[in-house]
């Protein structure tokens, strides 16, 4: 059976120098995403620069941390994994697991929140579960 | 047969007769192909001034296979967008030719998964920690067949796609490669037989997919001071498109791809409309890539692919639009996981009128190949290359 999921050393996470606030605020339960100071707008994954506008300043702000899936899988040879867009209630899509549900009982539009989920090597990664 | 001219003819074309290649190296494939492709134009290793190839060779962009064929090149181009890569090596060989760069353009493809063992669409691709997305994806399981997947989950939430209509790609794919003695699969297949084929990646099943195998391929490209000297058929390149789609920093739109920018170039650029088309070759790493290709290409409004494929309406002889007569990927060929190669063969094939005679294009004097490489759903290259019989 393919395992699906790979792991990412350091230091792309919590040592890296562009997303390694992400990481490290993930492992204390919080999930942030970054906002363009000139052009107001969210992106994701996390930059440095803003790539909708192409500002040179992005902030790091607090995600509310509610969304909609937009679309979602299930690998089937990949121990059940359920890899999802899902899309924040500030706009931007994120790519994630959606855990702690019956997949065969997920939709498109369905209401989620985010969890964190810890790896084996430590590392958190932000993922989501139905609103109950 | 028009007399539009064309800055540069597909001169030689070869598809490696191999599906399982434990025998051969990644380097003898290259060059097996190579030579094919050559004597199939009526020329030499010595005339090939232009190279062209993608990443499946290792080392070092075209290095160690261009030492080992030992060409003399004016020009060489490694662009790599996956699978999709040797249709822009098409295009970007007749702007070379064209701009004086070189006159005989060689495009070759080689590669050894199956023999290797490897878990195409259901294991993390090759990757390096370093890209700025890995982090933030590949924890979460972003193998291809899940990629592809989520688009036909959204397409089907849209526009009311379903499952059956899919199956229809690969049972047009299938009632072509009956007739192809090297096509991987060779067995006619139902809707019912690939709905109720296992899950891979829901909604898509096994027979969704595209099948594994060695191989490769090659093309050479020539001036058309060149083609004039050579005994094949003139066919001439007189549209090219190509557009790269990625996650557009998190607005993500899962229904198109990026052959909704490069197809009205391509069309553009060849002076014809998707009504022209006689003959499509379109990439089928899986049936959904084929549905939002035929989309995104004009054939029909977005939204309706399914409509559009259903019912035999790939199938030659039968159907409006006549597509992968070679079997195409899901049931011939997919050498190295990367299908744009035998694309442009089977289409060459059609043009030259030396397809099987059981799936021939009568009279296909205008056909088309597209192509996507890449992950559908995070980062993925598009392709499409006109191409007109002139002789
Ligand atoms: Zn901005």
């Amino acid at each position: 059976m393919a395992e699906a999921r790979g792991h990412v050393p350091d230091p792309q996470t919590f040592g890296n120098p562009e997303t390694g606030h992400f990481w490290r605020e993930a492992a204390h339960g919080r999930f942030v995403i970054k906002r363009c100071t000139a052009c107001g707008k969210h992106h994701w994954y996390p930059r440095s620069h803003c790539p909708h506008c192409g500002g040179g300043e992005t902030e790091w702000v607090d995600a509310s941390g509610g969304g909609t899936i937009y679309s979602f899988t299930i690998l089937r040879r990949g121990g059940g994994k359920v890899p999802a867009y899902v899309t924040l209630d500030e706009g931007i899509s994120v790519f994630t697991n959606i855990v702690d549900c019956d997949p065969e009982r997920l939709s498109i539009g369905q209401r989620v929140t985010v969890r964190f989920w810890a790896e084996e090597d430590g590392l958190v990664v932000p993922v989501f579960a139905p609103e109950s | 047969m028009t007399e539009r001219k064309s800055r540069a003819y597909i001169m030689g074309a070869y598809e490696h007769p191999t599906r399982l290649a434990t025998d051969k190296t990644i380097a003898q494939l290259h060059a097996e192909s190579a030579l094919g492709a050559l004597a199939d134009a009526g020329l030499g290793l010595n005339d090939v001034d232009g190279f062209f190839c993608g990443n499946d060779m290792p080392g070092i962009g075209a290095f160690a296979i261009v030492d080992y064929l030992n060409l003399r090149l004016r020009h060489i181009d490694t662009t790599d967008t996956g699978g999709c890569s040797y249709m822009i090596h098409v295009a970007h060989a007749v702007e070379a030719i064209a701009a004086g760069k070189c006159s005989v353009a060689l495009v070759t493809l080689g590669g050894r998964p199956r023999a290797e063992g490897a878990s195409t669409g259901t294991a993390p691709r090759p990757y390096h920690h370093a890209q700025p997305d890995i982090p933030f994806e590949l924890p979460f399981g972003n193998v291809i067949a899940g990629s592809y997947a989520m688009c036909a989950r959204r397409h089907m939430h849209e526009f009311g796609t379903t499952s059956e209509q899919l199956a229809w790609v690969k049972v047009a794919a299938s009632h072509h490669a009956q007739h192809n003695p090297r096509a991987l699969l060779r067995e006619v297949v139902t809707v019912e037989e690939v709905v109720n084929s296992p899950l891979v990646a829901d909604p898509l099943h096994r027979l969704d997919c595209c099948v594994i195998t060695d191989g490769g391929g090659a093309l050479v490209v020539t001036s058309p001071e060149i083609a004039r000297q050579l005994a094949r058929p003139l066919v001439g390149v007189i549209g090219m498109g190509e557009a790269m789609k990625g996650q557009d920093g998190g607005h993500v739109d899962l229904t198109y791809s990026a052959i909704a920018a490069a197809a009205p170039r391509a069309f553009s650029e060849a002076g014809v409309t998707p009504d022209d088309i006689k003959y499509a070759s379109i990439y089928d790493s899986f049936t959904i890539t084929v549905l939002m290709q035929i989309e995104d290409l004009g054939f029909c409004p977005k939204g309706q692919g399914g409509r559009f494929v259903a019912d035999g309406n790939l199938i030659s002889g039968s159907g409006r639009l006549p597509f992968n007569t070679d079997g195409g990927g899901l049931c011939n060929n997919h050498p190295n996981n990367r299908g744009g190669m035998t694309k442009i063969i089977e289409a060459v094939r059609q043009l030259r009128g030396e397809a099987h005679p059981a799936v021939q294009v009568p009279g296909c004097d205008l056909a088309l190949a597209s192509g996507i490489g890449g992950s559908l759903a995070m980062r993925h290259g598009g392709s499409v290359v006109i191409l007109e019989r002139q002789r």
